[in-house]
């Protein structure tokens, strides 16, 4: 149940502001794939668009293409609701719904979406939890509001919360940013076993962590302040760490710049 | 930078610590006068209501009683307040937060949305005699519908409304984006998004924001009077006849020379008072029951 995405000539805007240009790239199935650069050049702008999130912003659109096996997301008559439910997504800041309790929030994506047998839905949340690795910390709190957790623990919440809709796709907006580094090592470890399962790609700053977790990397980078961001090199994480072919890859990755 | 670093520990002065007991003895006081009508008016009414506050006066009407008589209640009044008010939040809710819903998501400050706004801002000023003049004007005189309870209700909807909107979209706003992406990136629609995640979340603050506009409207006088006209008899269809509200009870008993009559005015702005303060209470209650911070 693992997809491939691939992207080619992709532009986006908000407003009239070029947000990232020309970029194209193949995301393999059951792989993590890392981007990476510095701030502003537009990684999460295009993690967005690869689930149709971009557009959620007033003003801002898309041009290119991202074919999903094959087939055109932005193609005229795709619904974007359908991409999300194929897509899923994890966000930089932990975002558990404060209304909903714990089960509550695994199950939003079912429920939401449309009536499902409650014998099926303790089913799913439990098996989701697990997944996430949550299920032992949480099985006998299950109706205590997910805004109660720590951190972490909600940030794992976000995950079973994400994967609980059985997404082909899991994209991951810097997810460890906000959290401590035992948490962190929780989320990588998730991220391991996720990818059996799931095509992963994953927005980080910490370089550490691009290196450790992913399989390919994407070095973004911007020619200048307000200049649209490019893909100045992709390929396999141990290649880009080691002996990368662009000499601004090489001073990003060493700590020379960003 | 520019700096400056002073290389010793800086003691607070003399002069800021009197400055800083002189404002805060200033906040005190103006708290304090704040609270002195509040608790006044409250214990006026308390002290002069509580004289007639009996079942008699919660049941009866003043249906044969005249203004020199003991006995008679405001039955009648307390009926006609609760219908009114029921009806006109059955108007103006649904309005008020269906705008607010459209200014806060769909709106995007586009022009109509700043033009809704505009107009909201222009109804929070409109006098409530005006209000009630409007309904008097086209709905009884123009298209010759009796009094009623309903042009009250409606007179008062127009009160209502902006209230309701502003507090709602205030509220609506308060809801972080994170939460509105969360539930789009699980491929849940924007409309259900609205109702199911967004709605929720603003609840506690929309209800308290409607109990205001409530706890305003059914004090008006002015419009009801106009409206509603009134009568000494309990008339439970607010759709036909003249009706009475308590306000308007107030205003009727207080202008008579009786004391009889003076003290019936007194608790009925004891019932309104406590009437307004149960509403609240059931309001906060609801929203305590639908709010899952509780834990179960």
């Amino acid at each position: 149940m693992s997809k491939q995405i691939q992207v080619s000539g992709l532009d986006a805007y908000y407003g009239a502001h070029k947000a990232i240009e020309d970029v194209s790239m193949t995301i393999e199935p059951r792989s993590i794939t890392a981007f990476i650069g510095p701030s502003g050049c537009g990684k999460s702008t295009f993690l967005r668009t690869l689930n149709r999130m971009h557009e959620v912003i007033p003003g801002a659109r898309v041009e290119g293409k991202v074919l999903l096996d094959g087939e055109d997301l932005y193609g005229s008559t795709v619904a974007p609701v359908s991409v999300r439910r194929m897509i899923g997504m994890v966000f930089q800041r932990p975002n558990p719904f404060p209304t909903m309790s714990i089960y509550e929030n695994v199950a939003a994506g079912l429920r939401l979406n449309g009536r499902v047998a409650k014998s099926q839905l303790d089913g799913i949340v439990e098996e989701s939890l697990k997944g996430a690795n949550l299920w032992n910390e949480v099985k006998d709190r299950l109706g205590k509001p997910g805004a109660g957790l720590s951190g972490g623990q909600q940030q794992r919440l976000c995950i079973a919360r994400a994967i609980a809709v059985k997404p082909q796709v899991l994209l991951m907006d810097e997810p460890c940013s906000a959290l401590d580094p035992i948490s962190t090592l929780a989320i990588e470890d998730l991220m391991a076993k996720l990818k059996d399962e799931f095509t992963i790609v994953i927005v980080t700053h910490n370089m550490q962590q691009a290196a450790r977790v992913s399989d390919r990397t994407a070095f973004f980078n911007l020619a200048a302040q307000g200049k649209p961001g490019k893909v100045v090199e992709m390929d396999e994480t141990s290649r880009m760490f080691t002996n990368p072919t662009e000499k601004a890859t090489e001073d990003y990755i060493t700590g020379r710049f960003g | 930078m520019t700096t400056t670093t002073t290389s010793t520990i800086q003691h607070i002065s003399t002069g800021r610590r009197v400055k800083d007991k002189l404002v805060q003895g200033l906040v005190y006081l103006a708290f304090g006068l704040a609270v002195v009508p509040l608790v006044s008016v409250l214990w006026l009414v308390i002290q002069n209501g509580l004289a007639r506050f009996d079942m008699e006066f919660l049941t009866h009407s003043m249906r044969n009683i005249g203004a020199r008589d003991a006995g008679g209640g405001a039955y009648h009044a307390i009926v006609g307040t609760l219908e009114q008010v029921l009806l006109a939040s059955a108007i103006s809710v649904p309005i008020g937060l269906l705008t607010a819903i459209y200014l806060v998501e769909y709106g995007n400050g586009g022009r109509l949305s700043r033009a809704i706004s505009f107009f909201v801002d222009v109804m929070t000023g409109i006098p409530s005699v005006v209000a009630g003049l409007f309904i008097l004007a086209f709905w009884i005189l123009v298209l010759g519908m009796p009094f009623s309870g309903w042009a009250g209700a409606m007179a008062v909807s127009i009160l209502m409304m902006p209230t309701v909107v502003r507090s709602a979209e205030e509220m609506l706003r308060l809801v972080p984006t994170d939460l509105r992406e969360a539930s789009y990136a699980l491929g849940v629609a924007k409309w259900r998004t609205i109702v199911k995640v967004v709605l929720p979340t603003a609840l506690t603050g929309i209800i308290t924001g409607v109990m205001l506009a409530v706890a305003r409207v059914a004090g008006e006088t002015a419009p009801v009077l106009l409206t509603v006209f009134f009568t000494d008899s309990i008339n439970f269809d607010p759709f036909s006849g003249p009706q009475m509200s308590l306000p308007l009870y107030v205003f009727d008993q207080a202008g008579r020379p009786n004391d009889t009559a003076i003290d019936r005015a007194w608790t009925g702005a004891l019932t309104l008072i406590l009437i307004v303060m149960l509403l609240n209470l059931v309001a906060r209650l609801i929203a305590w029951w639908r709010s899952p911070a509780r834990g179960r």
